[in-house]
């Protein structure tokens, strides 16, 4: 038997789209003079903030993000059923270490870089299932605990290739509640896309957006022939964290596939920096990356009417310190939220 | 139907996956591999300068020539030191590459980068545990090297 909701073989459909009542970002200082300053609600001015450590300048980041996103949507934390946070480190470090102070029941998550599109999709399944009336989706990624937990400590001086990319320090949070409470023209979460775990063989670990763009291609294909949809249906389709190896192999990728995007294809890790002024190599990467660029830029562009549809594909590399160590190669997911400006479409 | 692991689905992943490879080695930012090699040589050659120059000045300070090695060698260490803990190490490493990573000042670096990041977790098991993880490597094999050598050199002598 098919469930209900699900159409074609990886897509789920919300009978009533779920609306993203807030959004809220919180970025490090790199970010917040990059091309997309201005869009973030925080600018940290250095990598601490006066926390002791980087995760805990990480997790407080997080918790603000939070925090900020539940203000905005003038929600308390005491109505948010389920708060759905993940980021990059060993045992969600920073998301259950922000959970800690929130009060909010909690699920982690870890999709690598593809968290952000997980957390919200699953948050919007959740609400459209009748599970919760609002959830919060929200993730974090930190270049520095990133850097000491899958490569070298931050001082080292060993020198990067130009194809590697800088994880991005940055958090953002979306806060999802039942369409029936929220009628309004706003932007909502229409579909949900799980992608499959795809290793193509990529062996590099500084070679990440080469490894993710066969698993970020497959996703969109899917969704794209799940609902039958024309390559013009959505404004933009973005990317998480390609960069700009992988967002070349990606647009290649579709071309082989037929399916010609054009200029409605970007990628957040692409967006964030300017990869010719700032020392980011091929671009951001992090599950910050597309959480800061979605939260912030892209979702104020659905909100002033810019853009009507938009597919957010968060990309995760799930390659960890020991798998590479031992000549593993990167097995790695993208999903797919599918968000449109629009009412409530059962009160119309 | 194909069976997954089955040895066609095999067979044609290993074919997508060679075209794939073929298609990423394309599309790959290239390493700028000539500039690269003649920045190490020249900064690296010039590291090596600095050392003869730091041998000169221990030689006028009454050292042998013999003898005011190892202070050139400490002074090359404090310096690389110093700069890694003000934060600049990583920029010329990456400006330099090989320059600065092969001379004793990758050294210093690699073990003074660890002592940092790893602070936070304690002296004991966090500076004590870990100040070598990058620089075990380097001593486990020279003192390894250095002992093969010896035995061939007796060996050779020997005969």
């Amino acid at each position: 038997m098919r469930a209900k909701k699900k159409f074609g073989l990886q897509t789920v459909a919300f009978s009533r789209p779920v609306a993203i009542i807030s959004s809220a970002t919180c970025v490090g200082p790199l970010e917040g003079t990059g091309p997309l300053q201005g869009s973030f609600d925080v600018v940290y001015p250095d990598m601490l903030n006066g926390a002791k450590s980087w995760e805990a300048a990480e997790t407080a980041m997080l918790k603000e993000t939070v925090q900020m996103v539940l203000g905005k949507g003038a929600v308390s934390s005491s109505s948010v059923d389920i708060l759905l946070a993940g980021d990059l480190l060993n045992q969600c470090t920073s998301a259950n270490f922000a959970a800690r102070d929130l009060g909010i029941p909690m699920l982690g998550l870890y999709g690598a870089c593809s968290t952000m599109a997980e957390s919200t999709g699953l948050g919007a399944a959740l609400i459209d299932g009748g599970f919760a009336t609002h959830t919060v989706a929200a993730v974090s990624s930190h270049n520095a605990t990133s850097e000491r937990q899958y490569r070298f400590p931050t001082e080292y001086g060993g020198q990067r290739p130009p194809y590697s990319q800088y994880t991005v320090t940055g958090a953002g949070a979306l806060l999802l509640a039942d369409g029936l409470h929220h009628q309004g023209l706003m932007p909502r979460v229409t579909h949900f896309t799980i992608g499959k775990v795809v290793d193509l063989g990529i062996k590099d670990p500084f070679d990440m957006g080469a490894a993710m763009a066969p698993a970020a291609a497959d996703t969109i294909l899917r969704h794209f022939s799940d609902l039958n949809l024309p390559a013009e249906h959505y404004d933009l389709v973005v990317t998480g964290d390609l960069a700009y190896v992988g967002y070349n192999i990606l647009r290649e990728l579709l071309h082989q596939s037929n399916l010609e995007l054009g200029s409605r294809l970007n990628d957040c890790g692409l967006m964030i920096y300017d990869r010719n002024v700032q020392p980011v190599f091929a671009g951001g990467s992090g599950c910050g990356c597309s959480a800061a660029v979605f939260c912030g830029y892209l979702f104020e562009l659905l909100r002033a009417g810019a853009l009507q549809r938009l597919l957010l594909v968060g990309t995760g590399a799930l390659l960890s310190p020991t798998t590479f160590q031992q000549g593993e190669t990167i097995p790695c997911v993208a999903h797919a939220v599918a968000i449109e400006m629009c009412h409530d479409r059962m009160a119309e | 139907m194909e069976t997954v692991g089955s040895s066609k689905a095999k067979q044609r992943q290993q074919l997508q996956r060679k075209d794939y490879q073929r298609l990423s080695a394309q599309k790959r930012l290239k390493i700028p591999v000539a500039r690269n090699t003649m920045v190490a040589f020249v900064v690296g050659g010039l590291v090596s300068v600095l050392g003869q120059v730091l041998i000169f000045l221990y030689m006028r300070l009454g050292f042998s020539a013999e003898q005011a090695a190892s202070p050139m060698v400490a002074t090359l260490i404090v310096i690389a030191s110093v700069l890694t803990g003000l934060g600049v190490w990583d920029y010329i490493g990456q400006f330099a590459g090989a320059g600065v990573g092969v001379p004793v000042t990758g050294f210093a670096n690699s073990i003074v980068s660890s002592a940092i990041e790893f602070k936070r977790e304690g002296y004991i098991l966090g500076v004590g545990g870990r100040m070598f993880q990058l620089a075990g490597p380097v001593i486990v094999y020279g003192v390894v090297t250095a002992l093969v050598v010896g035995i061939l050199h007796g060996l050779v002598r020997g005969l």
